[in-house]
């Protein structure tokens, strides 16, 4: 047992700290994926490494070797900070990845460098009315017509698609194979004639996902990563990543803190509410479950670290309880605020800019996304304690 | 940086899944549950020098760490074997240790395992029934509830200053009933003192609080290896039943059960690894830790004992099964020490809310 990162991590972890202090009025306060000063920061961030790290510089990016202690203490201090920490969004966290491991020289040139300095906005075309938690039964078709991809049917809960610039999407290239071998991913632009965009308002208020359907869009047929047939291997070299990176430990510490300090501001009949023992117990109780779920994170940036410890099943679960977690925390949060955590919108007497609501609703929707917890239970309980499968139905014809 | 057993801990930790695999299967709990003996048990643990742990060289001991206990406590609790692990090998060394007074000589009986010393904090934690000690001129009054090892030859007394005393079990104003649980895994007594003989260990609250810490830890390590023996026989049980012609594990309501379970309880093995390493290590964090460990735990493994006896459906019920003794032993753990509310009230305290 070794907790220490030794003093090169101290010297590096003291120059975040200051870059932070010395920079923190230029980062742009809300997540806004399109504005200049998002790019701004953005691009002062890649300069100094905090941000498309071990992306090389060729396509764009800082070009360390990777570091996972380097990164680590770059989200912590962040996070801890509540600070920006660079831009999002699908394109810069899951295509960029997905083209360095897989993608063509000239993909790489072309794309990489636009996304990730915020020029180049991307969506998801993953789900589908008839394949949510079914994925791989997806049936947008890809019909090769000379040097052409013709595309036809829709996607759902593409996030940014009535702003996003360009799609990366699975269809079915092969209607003959079985389905997980059926299935292509391609790249297109999202002006390209045959494309309608349907906002989807969600529960937050926000329309930031939408219905997108395809009646023969028309793209070259080199606009494909991987082979034909290969696309769901494609999405999935970095899918699971995804899921473990959705509900961090470290930002669940930082809206603890923050709960705490609410807690002790919010009175009820002038008491603070962090004297009132009901209250006190949920939120020693959340606080046990944060600080599990640390640990839990430290045993697998040490599994990382250290080839041969064996860290279980303790990557499998964090999506399921993470996202679990924040819900629960930030729903605390409301019900100590009683009628006055019902407070959304414009009123006048918003606490911490209206997050608690947000964040509440928004984690539900994560709990949903991203394969439903009811999707991960199947995953640890089949792939993680080697349960058997639930029997497969033939369908009906 | 490497946060995980060492090759050592994890060598220890064969050796006592071993020796407790021969002698601390179900079989052998219940000759001990219908009122046999452990002496045996606790001295083939000795040959491993497990008494010893903690004791320091110098006192004749092995001198290792808490997170080593918490690795034996987990085995322990695996096997629900009954043993006084908990109060004459983690709490006692730790109390005497810390005191600071000359016990070299009672140290070195308890590494060697012929002396067994049992503990009864709960009036200084919790005071119930209003039991409780008063101590004049050296002399001990007073009563104490559920102090746990019915066979100790001393114990370990602490009254609501906090202040630790050591009595014999032989003085002759000592009377030791027991005290019947549903955890027939390990004994709880009553002891009525009546002008017995206390010697002082330690005034210092933090002798105390550093004894009840480390127990805590250990009980948190108990419920670790009861839980996950619980969950292990239930996804066990799952894959062999049948029920509509399939393993009763292919139903989503019964897999997602085990899911539950598992998910809640794989960071608890982190969390108890953390909080065994900060009471050596990182004393800022040590208490906080320790006591959210042991609350967490306490909620983590009451979760568990119902949800995998559930999975057992009828059987579980059963004492033919004998699942009941991991649930009640995963029971007097959540109340040992201090009740999950009471210990999280202590956590809120600690970080000064």
């Amino acid at each position: 047992m070794d907790l220490s990162f030794g003093p090169e991590y101290d010297d590096f972890r003291a120059d975040v700290v200051s870059f932070l202090a010395n920079n923190a009025d230029k980062a742009p306060k809300a997540n806004d994926l399109r504005g200049e000063a998002a790019k701004d920061w953005q691009k002062l961030l890649i300069e100094n490494g905090y941000t498309c790290r071990t992306i090389p510089k060729e396509y764009g990016g800082y070009g360390a070797e990777p570091d996972i202690i380097k990164s680590r203490i770059i989200a912590e201090e962040f996070s801890s900070a509540r600070i920006n920490a660079g831009l999002g969004g699908q394109g810069i966290s899951m295509l960029v990845p997905t083209l360095l491991e897989m993608g063509t020289q000239d993909q790489k040139e072309q794309f990489i460098r636009p996304t990730i300095h915020g020029e180049m906005l991307w969506c998801q075309g993953y789900s589908e009315p008839g394949a949510g938690s079914d994925l791989a039964s997806l049936t947008t078709s890809a019909v090769l017509d000379g040097d052409e991809w013709v595309i036809n049917g829709q996607k759902i809960w593409t996030s940014t698609a009535h702003i996003a610039d360009w799609i990366f999407c699975l269809v079915r290239s092969e209607p003959d194979a079985p389905k997980h071998k059926g299935i292509s991913f391609l790249l297109f632009d999202m002006k390209t004639p045959g494309i309608e965009v349907r906002p989807l308002v969600d529960m937050t208020g926000v329309a930031n996902f939408n219905e997108t359907f395809f009646t023969d869009v028309r793209l070259p047929k080199h606009q494909i990563v991987g082979e034909r047939g290969e696309g769901w291997q494609v999405a999935n070299a970095i899918l699971g990543h995804e899921r473990e990176t959705l509900a961090p430990a470290n930002t669940a510490q930082t809206r603890i803190n923050a709960l705490i300090e609410l807690m002790k501001q919010e009175t009820v009949d002038g008491d603070p509410l962090i004297n009132n023992p009901v209250y006190r117990d949920r939120l020693m109780k959340i606080q046990s479950e944060v600080m599990a779920m640390r640990f839990n994170e430290l045993r697998i940036l040490s599994a990382r670290l250290n080839p041969g410890q064996d860290p279980g099943i303790a990557r499998m679960i964090t999506k399921l309880q993470g996202t679990e977690l924040r819900h629960d925390l930030e729903g605390l949060a409301i019900d100590v605020m009683g009628e006055m955590g019902l407070a959304y919108d414009d009123n006048p007497h918003l606490r911490n800019s209206g997050s608690w609501q947000r964040e509440y609703m928004y984690f539900l929707g994560l709990i949903i996304g991203g394969g439903t917890s009811q999707i991960q239970k199947n995953i640890i309980s089949e792939r993680g304690l080697g349960m058997p499968r639930e029997p497969k139905f033939e369908k009906a014809s | 940086m490497q946060f995980g057993l060492s090759q050592e801990q994890i060598l220890l930790q064969d050796n006592v899944n071993r020796f407790l695999d021969d002698n601390s299967a179900l079989d052998r709990v219940r000759t001990y549950a219908d009122g046999g003996e452990d002496a045996d048990i606790w001295a083939g643990l000795a040959e491993l020098g497990i008494p010893a742990l903690l004791i320091p060289e110098a006192q004749g001991g092995i001198g290792l760490q808490p997170l080593d206990a918490a690795i034996v406590a987990e085995c322990l609790g695996s096997h629900i074997a009954p043993t006084p692990f908990l109060e004459s090998a983690v709490m006692a060394p730790t109390a005497l240790v810390a005191s600071g007074g000359d016990h070299d000589e009672l140290l070195a009986e308890i590494a060697a395992g012929t002396t067994r010393i049992g503990i009864a904090f709960g009036e200084a934690i919790k005071r119930r029934n209003n039991a409780g000690v008063t101590v004049k001129d050296g002399r001990m009054s007073g009563t104490s509830m559920y102090a746990f090892d019915a066979e100790a030859n001393a114990y370990l007394v602490a009254n609501q200053h906090q202040h630790i005393y050591l009595v014999r079990a032989d003085d002759p104003g000592l009377k030791r009933s027991h005290l019947a649980t549903v955890d027939k895994t390990r004994r709880t007594v009553e002891l009525n003192y009546d002008n017995v003989t206390a010697d002082l260990v330690s005034d210092d609250a933090s002798v105390f609080t550093a004894t009840v810490d480390i127990g805590r830890m250990a009980l948190a390590a108990d419920t670790l290896g009861a839980a996950q023996n619980m969950l292990d026989q239930a996804v066990e049980y799952a894959k062999q039943r049948e029920q509509f012609n399939r393993p009763i594990g292919s139903f989503q309501a019964v897999k997602h059960m085990c899911a539950e379970m598992a998910a809640q309880l794989e960071p608890c093995r982190s969390m108890v690894w953390f909080a065994g390493h900060a009471l050596a290590e990182l004393p800022e964090e040590s208490r906080i830790t320790a006591c959210h460990t042991k609350a967490h735990l306490a909620e983590v493994g009451q979760f568990i004992a119902k949800t995998s006896t559930e999975v057992h459906g009828g059987m579980g019920f059963t004492d033919l099964v004998g699942l009941h003794y991991w649930f009640k032993r995963i029971g007097a753990n959540r109340q040992w020490l201090g009740a999950p509310e009471f210990v999280r009230e202590e956590a809120a305290i600690l970080q000064g809310i």
